[in-house]
């Protein structure tokens, strides 16, 4: 049987391909695969004004779409992917990101994901600023977009293998007519890890014509894959042949394309002086993060270590052409990729495969936090996860706490199976890798995330609780991310007091407070989880890529006011929204913007049931020495802050002892901040926005309002 | 393959060649769309900027719409063009120009026309 015999069309919905104006197409695309409904729906002038798009559009539809008490895995979730009104413009790098949206399944409460690749672009060039996907099908489908045709479908086709490298492969093929017409083409989709685990991500593909090979970027964070396998979706795929760089149909074209350049030549000139992401992607942070004690090594023990000089070089794995962008125009173009590499292991052992990436939380997530200091093991980690469609920052997180647990036995081999989870037995971890993907074993309990192991240990294994809570990285269900926060402040702030859980995209701060000592006091500090926060947050706002932004800076930025803030860069930013939307917008404009949508988001938390002081806590490994091991490995430097900071004399006083009075201090430091940061955004001592900041920022729904008045 | 060479040195700064190649690509002697710009230096002499045929937009381009010909002459095709300029911004010559009035970007496809018209001999075809 031919694969068109076989291809089951079970909805058709015909739609104008619209042209956007300003950016905008003022209409999303709804889709119900329970019931198989597809319709339009107009984006109205003030959810626009306030919403602005991308994770804006995902919260607002989300908040429609579910109550306090809806699941994850209920039909109500939806999944929404919007980029923003910038997104799709080619002349600037990084303007190419979706967001995607949804009720996570380790967290309980909104997830957003930034994500390259060409889907968001192509559907908004196909007339839709958001997909929002509901319900839940009752067999696999495709959810297919024909942006040229203006032609959405829901089929069921032949699928076999739904593992990423083979299925994004598969329908590349399958949807487009020729090599040529292969560029035309961006598919979703995930893997077998996605359907086993609740730590499922979401792959966005693009062709790469110079390597003739379907590329992947990664939505990675908070299970958003698993929610996508149990709607029975095995993929979106989307068709816009024609793109060229006035899509948008921008305001003011000029402007786009002088600030292009210009940007263009300064990341010509500048890059090969400064972190060189063009031949190293952001693997260029491993030297650096293990420099300055900040690689999380052995769960987040340590932040340094010996053989870490192992994995800190890239380039020479990496085949370059010259242009790595994951969307047209983006000369920053970190998405390396290694070719020809000979898998080791799982049901692909010796296929030759390409790998994209490593990239930076990769390396830290599978490599040193797990204590294997081998490139190989790191690309051969990296291909099976995002080919099974399991984000690498939480399993990488979550088998670094599974070992921690079995070198203290809480776990021993009866329990994993036989899996010696010792920290650096890379073989181990790879079998663990595969048992979660095939909900095999062990797999199926380390599959749950940290969170939820926590509790298993504890209830089923007598784990010590306070141990655990100590030790599990993870702060609202998602586990953190890759770096080592116990001598930043503010970064423990930052990953607390995130929206999602523990993500560092909100705020990164390591470097101003730790290394430049730019925000001493909590009031300073306060000021920076106030701003940066806020301002990238505007990145997913409008489809934007943070890392242009501050990863490469002009030739005189360090003499500038604030270099933190990367100022000629900001300007740049203003130029690509008013270019683009016909705005005037001002950089105090654009923070409202986020800080409305920031709030909302916040009081989404709290609908949900975690948007309250108790769920900003953090791990204590995140914010100081829990064990012996790891305070005598820094000893002269807590020792010192002992005396200096705390007023203790050290001598004389056992290691445990000092443990107890720094952690005190530690503890109520982060209190501190946290108090200072709640009044800074307006919210109340227990964390929630006050009324009068949610009217003044326009986001004083009756339904919002009757929310909150409830907490107050 | 013959590239445009050139003897600054020679240059007088007339601009003839510049009139020549927005003619022969444009139809218009609109300066700002030759493939080939004498730019004024400080001391009264000129500097003259052409495409060498390096190949850096080559690689730089996303889509392939740049490309070395067998003859080793770097060419533009419009129709696979995004408007991306990264090749604008990557030029290590400042010889790839872009117009506002002009989506696609271009640059100097070694015609030769400019350097029949030049006065001085500060520009010539060579072999190389």
């Amino acid at each position: 049987m031919s694969e068109d015999q076989a291809r089951k069309v079970i909805q058709t919905f015909k739609y104008e391909p619209k042209r956007l104006e300003r950016g905008y197409s003022d209409r999303t695309l709804y889709v119900n695969l329970s019931d198989n409904t597809v319709k339009a729906k107009t984006i109205s002038e003030e959810t626009k004004d306030v919403f602005i798009g991308g994770r804006g559009y995902g919260l607002y539809y989300l908040w429609q779409a579910v109550t306090g008490v809806t699941k994850w895995n209920d039909p109500e979730n939806e999944i929404i992917i919007s980029c923003g009104p910038i997104a799709g413009i080619t002349q600037y790098p990084g303007t190419g990101k979706s967001i995607v949206v949804t009720l996570s399944p380790t967290t309980g409460t909104v997830i957003d994901s930034n994500v390259g690749g060409y889907f968001g672009p192509f559907m908004k060039f196909s007339g839709w600023d958001a997909l929002e996907v509901q319900g839940k099908a009752e067999r696999d489908v495709v959810v297919y977009i024909d942006g040229d045709k203006g032609v959405v479908t829901i089929e069921e086709v032949p699928l076999g293998d739904l593992n990423t490298h083979v299925l994004a492969e598969r329908l590349t093929d399958y949807y487009s007519e020729s090599e040529n017409d292969k560029k035309n083409i961006s598919v979703v989709s995930t893997g077998t890890g996605a359907d086993n685990s609740l730590m499922g991500m979401l792959n966005f593909s693009f062709y790469d014509r110079k390597r003739k090979a379907v590329r992947i970027k990664q939505a990675g964070r908070g299970g958003i894959g698993s929610v996508f396998r149990d709607k029975n979706i095995a993929a979106f795929v989307i068709k816009f042949s024609n793109v060229n760089g006035d899509l948008n149909n921008p305001a003011d074209k000029k402007r786009i394309n002088d600030t292009g350049i210009k940007m263009h030549k300064e990341v010509a000139s500048m890059d090969p002086k400064q972190n060189n992401m063009r031949k190293r992607g952001t693997t260029m942070l491993t030297p650096i993060a293990n420099d300055n004690d900040l690689l999380p090594v052995c769960n987040f023990k340590f932040g340094t270590h010996p053989d870490a000089v192992k994995i800190t070089k890239w380039e020479d794995k990496f085949c370059h052409t010259g242009s790595d962008g994951c969307w047209y125009g983006c000369t920053v173009g970190c998405a390396k990729v290694v070719f020809g590499f000979e898998l080791r292991t799982g049901p692909y052992k010796g296929q030759k495969v390409l790998v994209d990436g490593p990239e930076y939380e990769t390396i830290g997530a599978v490599g040193s936090n797990v204590g294997v200091f081998d490139r190989d093991h790191i690309l051969e980690c990296n291909f099976y996860c995002d080919t099974y469609g399991i984000d690498t920052i939480s399993f990488g997180t979550g088998a670094a706490f599974i070992m921690e647990c079995y070198e203290n036995g809480i776990l021993n081999k009866d329990i994993t199976g036989g899996l010696e989870l010792n920290f650096g037995n890379r073989e181990a971890v790879m079998e663990l890798l595969h048992q979660i993907a095939g909900g095999e074993g062990f797999g199926k309990i380390a599959g749950q995330g940290i969170r939820k192991m926590k509790k298993i240990f504890v209830e089923q294994y007598g784990a010590n609780s306070r141990f655990l809570e100590d030790i599990g990285m993870e702060a609202k269900g998602l586990e953190y991310s890759e770096y080592i926060s116990k001598e930043s402040l503010a970064q423990q702030a930052g990953y607390g007091m995130a929206n999602k859980g523990a993500q560092h995209d909100e705020a990164w701060l390591i470097f101003m407070d730790t290394v430049l000592k730019q925000i001493p006091t909590f009031e300073d500090k306060a000021e920076a989880l106030h701003f940066f926060p806020m301002f990238r947050t505007w990145f997913g706002l409008v489809g934007l890529c943070k890392l242009p932004w501050n990863d490469v800076v002009p030739a005189n930025n360090a003499d500038t006011d604030e270099p933190q803030k990367v100022p000629e860069h900001v300007e740049n930013y203003l130029n690509l929204y008013n270019g683009v939307t016909g705005k005037e917008a001002t950089i105090d404009d654009i923070l409202f913007e986020s800080e409305a949508v920031y709030n909302f988001q916040r009081v989404f938390n709290l609908k949900m049931g975690v948007g309250k002081r108790e769920h900003d806590s953090i791990p204590y490994r995140s914010v100081g020495p829990v064990t012996v091991e790891e305070y005598e490995s820094r000893q002269e430097r807590y020792d010192d802050q002992l005396k200096d900071l705390i007023g203790v004399d050290p001598s004389g006083k056992s290691t445990e002892e000092k443990i107890k009075v720094v952690r005190e201090y530690r503890e109520k430091q982060y209190e501190i901040l946290v108090d200072t940061v709640y009044k800074r955004r307006g919210w109340t001592d227990q964390g929630i926005p006050t009324l009068d900041t949610l009217k003044r920022l326009r986001v004083d729904f009756p339904d919002v309002v009757g929310l909150v008045k409830k907490h107050l | 393959m013959k590239i445009v060479a050139k003897k600054p040195e020679l240059c007088d700064g007339c601009g003839i060649c510049e009139e020549t190649c927005a003619q022969a690509w444009f139809k218009e002697k609109d300066k700002e769309k030759s493939a080939i710009r004498i730019m004024d230096n400080p001391n009264g002499d000129f500097n003259i900027v052409v495409c060498d045929h390096c190949g850096e937009c080559v690689d730089v381009c996303p889509v392939e719409a740049i490309k070395t010909a067998k003859s080793g002459i770097v060419t533009i095709k419009d129709s696979d063009c995004v408007e991306c300029y990264s090749c604008v911004g990557f030029c290590p010559k400042g010889a790839m120009f872009k117009h506002p009035e002009e989506p696609v970007p271009f640059k100097c496809t070694s015609c030769g026309k400019c350097v029949k018209e030049c006065p001085t001999g500060a520009i010539y075809m060579e072999e190389v």
